[in-house]
């Protein structure tokens, strides 16, 4: 032993290893500043396309007014009208994707037995898969008339029809990511429950969920950005008429057709306005809107998940 | 078990036991300041001599009749019999894989979380068979608690942690006073006294353990049982937790698996002997089974010749 240990050879073998392992690195370097070039690129083309909109268009009008209404070139661009039907469907979507994806994650990950896990989890990978005109489609063809059948008094294009598909659209988004996040909370918590005389029930809810809880605010931080995104589903079924936020009626605003800001958008650029104009560049007013919206409700949902979370590590 | 019950004429049984067991904590104590007083033959394993006498005859709480289990075809218990008594220690030791985790979760019916068990036979729980279809698990595990192998502490604050049990059962009472009285006995009070509201999570390993028994004992169960409740823990935390043990045995029965034969020797009274295959050997007071076993098989595993 003590022979060996005399010529043993700590320096390094060659040159060429430690060459490869910085190219590595760099190379890893590289793809990971290509995701933040790129984000940086994206929000530098907003900002200057809009930054020459404001020049056309006040800013006071575009934050403060409440009237969006396109013509031709040129128009009104109070940008509420867009903002409150976004948030309609954020809100209404989330009230239906919320319950239901956290609902069915705790079936998937504490009651199914493999075997049922083993049909639904490709099933809800498929509905995750559909493309989401195919859910405009059956919003405006099927929705929108059963709603009418059972008496709700729903316009052919409207908000409610609208939010309630884009909330099934995000439905799987919401329960597989939490069902990650639950499966993952070790299953010495939930025997200690058990041995504790808690029913199924409790421990799901009393022990799984508050363990995975800042994966489950993850998920709906997700889901609710692709909510607010979502556009196919809301220009096909929400009608493409900006209206204001009926105050005095609350309900009433998702009876009728409205415009949110990703429709705003689609219909800014398919317009005959010509490159350039207010109408065009409303278009890259209205995407720098929606990001700060969706970046502020990351920190926010970041925030609480921090907050209330219990580390089980 | 209500603590009322527990001075309750009908269990006079019982409180003779226990009144057994604190006269010998005294004795111990004796022999402790005097070690020539001690006449064990074997010298390496010190049996605690002044656990219930043997032969005091002691209610039985648990009791199993041909208990065959099986994870799927595979044989894990071969008909278990075996009579716990009540208000004593009954230490569980084996080689590893010989069925003991497996019994002690026959006892509360954890083994139905596993899919692949199935158990036959009869295991009685105050003449009550568990496995008859009337019986609810989730009020079985209400008066049987369990401490596991390693800490698991839930994420939650210390105070939350013992007062789970409370909640889910629906305890009412003073929460606080039931913390601090849980926490005492389990030794750690003083240590978390001031942070009770920091996470369970936060405390070190013996204290995590613990912690985990005093949840079990917060709902004041009838049985506990622990599941080699010391092996992740260093001498210290793991001589405090075998005082907590006998202590315990004063008002529980207390159920425990171990591999340190000497843990056995000195806090049961009681002691069954598994070996491989799942078979029940020898059950037998632990002076009995650690001084002169019935059986070659059981002395060769005790004495380090097994296997
Ligand atoms: N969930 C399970 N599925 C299948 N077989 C199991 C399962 N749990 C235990 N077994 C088998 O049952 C036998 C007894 O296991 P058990 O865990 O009761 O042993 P043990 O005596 O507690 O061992 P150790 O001292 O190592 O903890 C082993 O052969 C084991 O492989
Ligand atoms: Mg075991």
């Amino acid at each position: 032993m003590s022979e060996r240990s005399i010529d043993v050879d700590l320096t390094r073998s060659s040159s060429g290893q430690v060459v490869k392992e910085r190219i590595y690195k760099w190379l890893l370097f590289a793809c990971a500043a290509l995701t933040v070039f790129v984000t940086v690129a994206i929000i530098y083309t907003l900002a200057r396309d809009a930054i020459t909109f404001f020049d056309l268009v006040p800013a006071a009008e575009f934050f403060t007014e409440t009237e969006w209404f396109v013509r031709g070139d040129g128009g009104n661009f109070g940008v509420w009208p867009l903002v409150s039907a976004t948030l309609i469907i954020t809100v209404v979507s989330a009230m239906v994707a919320v319950p239901t994806g956290v609902a069915a994650a705790v079936y998937l990950s504490e009651y199914a037995t493999d075997r049922m896990r083993s049909v639904l989890k490709p099933a809800l990978e498929i509905l995750a898969g559909i493309p989401t005109v195919v859910y405009g489609y059956l919003a405006l063809v099927y929705l929108t008339p059963a709603l009418q059948a059972i008496g709700i008094p729903v316009g052919t294009f409207n908000l409610l029809s609208a939010s309630i598909m884009v909330g099934i659209m995000i439905i799987p988004m919401v329960s597989s990511l939490s069902e990650d996040a639950m499966s993952s909370v070790p299953d010495s918590l939930r025997q200690a429950g058990y041995g504790m005389g808690a029913t199924k029930y409790e421990v799901s809810t009393g022990i799984v969920i508050p363990a995975a809880i800042s994966g489950i605010f993850s998920s709906f931080i997700l889901a609710l950005s692709r909510a607010i995104g979502e556009t196919m589903i809301v220009v096909m079924a929400a009608g493409l008429r900006p209206r204001m936020f009926n105050f005095s009626n609350p309900l009433n605003n998702l009876l009728s057709s409205g415009q949110p800001m990703t429709a705003g958008m689609v219909n800014a650029v398919t317009s005959d306005a010509t490159g350039g104009s207010a109408t065009y560049l409303s278009m890259f007013a209205l995407g720098l809107t929606l990001f700060v919206i969706t970046f502020a409700m990351n920190l926010a949902s970041d925030f609480v998940a921090a907050r209330y979370q219990e580390e089980y590590q | 078990m209500t603590r009322d019950q527990m001075t309750d004429p009908d269990s006079r049984t019982d409180n003779q036991a226990t009144d057994g067991g604190r006269e010998s904590l005294a004795n111990n104590d004796l022999e402790g300041s005097d070690p020539t007083t001690d006449p064990l033959v074997d010298s390496s394993i010190d049996v605690d001599k002044s656990a219930a006498p043997s032969g005091s005859e002691s209610r039985t709480v648990i009791e199993s009749r041909d208990l065959d289990v099986f994870y799927d075809d595979v044989q894990a218990l071969q008909s278990v019999d075996i009579d716990i008594p009540a208000e004593q220690v009954t230490a569980i030791i084996g080689p590893s894989g010989c069925g003991k985790s497996t019994f002690l979760r026959c006892i509360n019916r954890m083994n139905d979380l596993v899919d692949a068990a199935r158990v036959d036979g009869e295991l009685l729980f105050e003449g009550k068979n568990v496995y008859d279809d009337d019986v609810d698990p989730v009020v079985l595990r209400r008066k049987i608690g369990m401490v596991f192998q390693a800490p698991n502490p839930f994420p939650k604050s210390i105070y939350d942690n013992v007062t789970y049990g409370l909640d889910v059962q629906g305890v009412d009472g003073d929460y606080d006073e039931i913390v601090e009285d849980a926490l005492r006995r389990a030794a750690l009070w003083d240590e978390v006294k001031d942070q009770l509201d920091s996470s369970g999570l936060d405390l070190s390993g013996g204290q995590q353990q613990r912690l985990c028994i005093a949840r079990a004992i917060a709902p004041d169960p009838d049985v506990i049982l622990m599941d080699e409740p010391a092996s992740a823990l260093d001498p210290v935390a793991t001589s405090k937790i075998e005082d907590l043990i006998e202590d315990l045995a004063e008002e529980y029965t207390v159920v425990i698996v171990t591999h340190n034969m000497q843990q056995a020797a000195r806090i049961s009274d009681k002691t069954a002997v598994f070996l491989t295959g799942g078979e029940l050997v020898e059950f037998d007071d632990t002076d009995k089974i650690f001084e002169n076993p019935e059986h070659d098989r059981v002395e060769d595993y005790i004495t380090g010749k097994f296997g």
